[in-house]
């Protein structure tokens, strides 16, 4: 029986239930002290002047600065990695605040003392003449003539504009015979992970920094340290420990994490910072926060072809790593699952005096889903065809597809998933229970409601990412190492926070290599012990790193097979490998097994001339295409209708 | 600074605190029983629920004081000689954690409330859980888990 398939219990659970977590937050180094982030309470204001005074003289205080006393440590602030547009406005984002705040939440100033409550008690003690700004907070208003203006450079709020047109839409809409043109409202939101963000870290005397950050993206966090505080790379390591979720809002550079770097070294002590949840709340990035136009074009039995798309995409006050590049991730997927002959998708990124939004589960796609369903349903009711007719007759039903917005779908079976959905509702008698309530005039009436999707995950084909001005690129990279006692090392560049990869990737391993999954070691989130990795986001550990995995365990299979072809004195073509096991063609009593010939390889006693000794193999996996998961989601709900008095 | 007498996991612990030092924090940093943790400093989220003199308690709502002359049991005093108590054991087998921060006071919460009802029904384990937040699992398996461990067919 393989492994994988199996659902087994898993190997992460027993330190997490026995309380042994090893989340920053836990952790402590000799000397530690504790930094306190002085917050604006304005969304918008100019910082006439920070006095550290009260703050200094503070029991058990240690040091305290100003954005201004530590402005020489970051010169070119915090960075955006995605730079989307030719006229996107790059605007300076620094860690504290010089000048102006321009969110709720954007901090000033920083308190460090011996305790986590001293440092909170003196961080009330500094003193920060505000003159407030008037305020803009509704990204419509913010694009509106006499605005508040947030960045000098950038004009009129706007972050960039960003398009992408195919087919001929104009036409296609003037030649429609029905069109519907609907307006949606994506609320922001905040991420809230169960674990507050936090940080702790280390300098030691010639330099060498050790940070432990509550992130889903140690390599990453690695890199970004490097260009924002020029501190060589190779003097910075990164760990992340257990990580208590993320959804998106640990993928981030954020403000304290170089901030507690600058004064481990300034200080020459251990810096820790723990987030409090109102601070999440506030400086922690938040979700979503756009207006969406989507206007669809059809015959007039209803079969798309066309959808037009404005769409308005709140940035907040800064750029984030990957701000920008959130609203258009779901660019490619604003017709959903359904055949379009013209494409026409627009997005003005907009700055806000809010907290900026970054990736949030989904990151744009979901957003997508969400206004195409609706759409669809609308024109259903225009039309006079059911929601489950409407998605029947449009839907993309060959496959590979390449859709009207320039991505090739690889596989999909949409008919399935909405086929399964009606099974499993009983569909059939809903509706006829559905008549009879409404013929009846009950007072609890049946709503049922229809979502398909296919949404673009496993980012990314680094090409693609390349050709979307993203800064980096999207394979995965994974080593493996067979120890002489047969215990199998695995090196992830992608690191979990509550996923279960110790469990998924062992099961994989496992199966290649014929071993126990218990026999399997799974390594991630430290930059000592896997120095390369493109971390943990976009739904893409397993259809990146998992093949990563997939295609290691065959190069160690290959290598194994000419060791055991050595041992066995027979040519590998003559061996047969299964389940960890070659055997002799023939002669299935002859054999070795991949653990005997890690031993050997360890030894290397005897191994064919000019092989490197020990069974170990890397893979980095780009992968072609996106993953492409579809689905369906019926939901009934049961409610009194709104009476007109 | 006050002087504070409690047992904590079975161990008798003497302590000077300040007056305003939290339960949570008395725990996770005077006696390093990290455990616990602290999700929202707010008794929103149950990340940071032990048990006192055997009944869940939030202890980010308790000032270290209060529990004095107390007994305080943490998931640290749960097992038995490494053995999982039947609670745990339970998440363990239902897939009742993923990123294990509100696992703690999950399992903490569930040991009191099967305490005080042995036999309960999902919908009473769904409304004794609505003190304490997860993220990642969407409950469901945390409730099977809590009724495996009441012993129901799950």
């Amino acid at each position: 029986m393989t492994a994988v398939g199996q659902a087994l219990p898993r190997k992460e659970d027993a330190r997490l239930l026995h309380g042994e977590g090893r989340y920053v937050d836990n952790l402590a180094a000799t000397g530690m002290v504790h930094a306190y982030i002085v917050r604006s309470p304005y969304a918008h204001a100019v910082v006439k002047s920070v006095d550290l005074s009260e703050a200094l003289g503070a029991p058990g205080v240690v040091a305290a600065f100003t954005g201004a006393d530590l402005a020489d440590a970051w010169p070119g602030g915090l960075p955006c990695f995605w730079p989307v547009s030719d006229d996107i406005a790059m605007v300076k984002h620094m860690p504290l605040a010089t000048d102006k705040v321009r969110f709720a939440g954007d901090g000033v100033a920083v308190v460090v003392a011996e305790s986590r409550a001293a440092a909170k008690d003196a961080a009330e003690l500094v003193a920060v003449d505000y003159e407030p700004l008037p305020a803009v907070t509704d990204l419509e208003a913010a694009l509106a003539d006499g605005a508040p203006l947030l960045h000098d450079d950038a004009p009129g709020n706007r972050a960039y504009t960003w398009s992408l047109v195919t087919g001929e839409p104009d036409k296609v809409f003037s030649d429609a015979a029905v069109t519907v043109k609907e307006r949606y409202r994506q609320q922001r939101l905040i991420p809230s992970a169960m674990e507050p963000r936090g940080a702790l870290c280390e300098v030691n005397a010639v330099g060498d920094v050790t940070i432990w950050t509550a992130t889903q993206g140690p390599h990453i966090m690695r890199t970004a340290y490097t260009l924002v505080l020029g501190i060589p790379e190779a003097k910075v390591r990164v760990i992340a420990p257990d990580v208590g979720g993320g959804f998106g809002s640990k993928l981030d550079v954020y403000a304290e994490d170089v901030i507690v770097i600058t004064l481990a070294k300034k200080l020459g002590r251990p810096v820790k910072w723990t987030e409090e949840r109102s601070e999440g709340n506030r400086a922690t990035i938040h979700g979503r926060d756009m207006i969406q136009e989507i206007e669809l074009a059809a015959t007039a039995e209803g079969k798309l072809t066309g959808v037009r798309v404005r769409l308005t995409a709140a940035m907040g006050a800064y750029l984030q790593a990957v701000t920008p590049g959130v609203p258009l991730l779901g660019a490619w997927l604003y017709a959903g699952c359904y055949a379009v002959d013209a494409y026409d998708f627009h997005c003005t990124g907009v700055f806000t005096n809010t907290t900026p939004t970054d990736a949030y589960r989904g990151a744009g796609r979901p957003e997508a889903t969400y206004a195409i369903e609706r759409a669809v349903d609308a024109l259903a009711r225009k039309v006079g065809k059911s929601p489950v007719e409407i998605r029947k007759l449009n839907f993309i039903d060959s496959f590979p597809a390449d859709i009207a917005s320039g991505l090739q779908i690889d596989s999909g079976d949409y008919h399935l998933a909405l086929d399964k959905g009606l099974e499993v509702l009983g569909y059939d008698e809903l509706r006829a229970e559905q008549a009879r309530r409404r013929a009846a005039g009950d007072t609890k009436q049946l709503g049922i409601g229809f979502s398909t999707y296919v949404e673009m995950c496993g980012l990314a084909p680094s090409r693609i990412l390349g050709a979307l001005r993203y800064g980096a690129g999207g394979w995965e990279s994974i080593s493996i190492k067979v120890l002489p006692t047969g215990t199998v090392q695995v090196l992830s560049g992608t690191t979990p926070h509550g996923q279960g990869h110790a469990t998924t990737f062992s099961q994989i391993v496992a199966d290649r290599l014929g071993v126990d999954v218990a026999d399997v070691e799974f390594l991630s989130g430290d930059t000592a012990v896997v120095p390369t990795g493109m971390d943990t986001y976009g739904s893409r550990s397993l259809p990146v790193g998992g093949v990563a995995l997939y295609h290691a365990s065959e190069k160690v299979v290959e290598k194994a097979r000419q060791i055991a072809a050595h041992q066995l004195e027979v040519s590998a073509d003559d061996l047969e490998y299964e389940t960890g096991r070659f055997s002799v063609k023939g002669s299935p009593d002859k054999g070795m097994h991949v653990k005997e010939a890690a031993f050997v390889a360890w030894s290397a006693h005897n191994l064919p001339d000019g092989m490197e000794p020990g069974l170990e193999a890397s893979f980095i996996y780009d992968p072609p295409n996106f993953s492409w998961p579809a689905g369906c989601h019926v939901s009934v709900s049961r409610s009194t209708p709104r009476r007109e008095t | 600074m006050r002087q504070i007498a409690l047992t904590v996991n079975g161990e008798r612990r003497e302590a000077e605190v300040e007056p305003r030092q939290l339960l949570v924090y008395f725990l996770r940093e005077q006696l390093r029983l990290t455990g616990t943790n602290v999700g929202c400093d707010t008794s929103s989220c149950g990340s940071c629920t032990v048990l006192l003199d055997g009944e869940s308690v939030k202890s980010c709502t308790l000032l270290a004081v209060q529990a004095d002359g107390h007994e305080v049991t943490t998931i640290e005093g749960l097992a038995d000689n490494g053995t999982f108590h039947p609670v745990q054991q339970a998440f363990h087998e239902h897939h009742a954690l993923q990123c294990g921060f509100c696992t703690p006071g999950m399992v903490m919460a569930a040991v009191s409330y099967l305490e005080e009802n042995p036999h309960p029904t999902e919908a009473e384990v769904r409304l004794s859980l609505e003190g304490n937040l997860c993220r990642c699992t969407g409950y469901h398996n945390i409730v099977k888990a809590i009724l495996a461990a009441s012993g129901a067919e799950v």
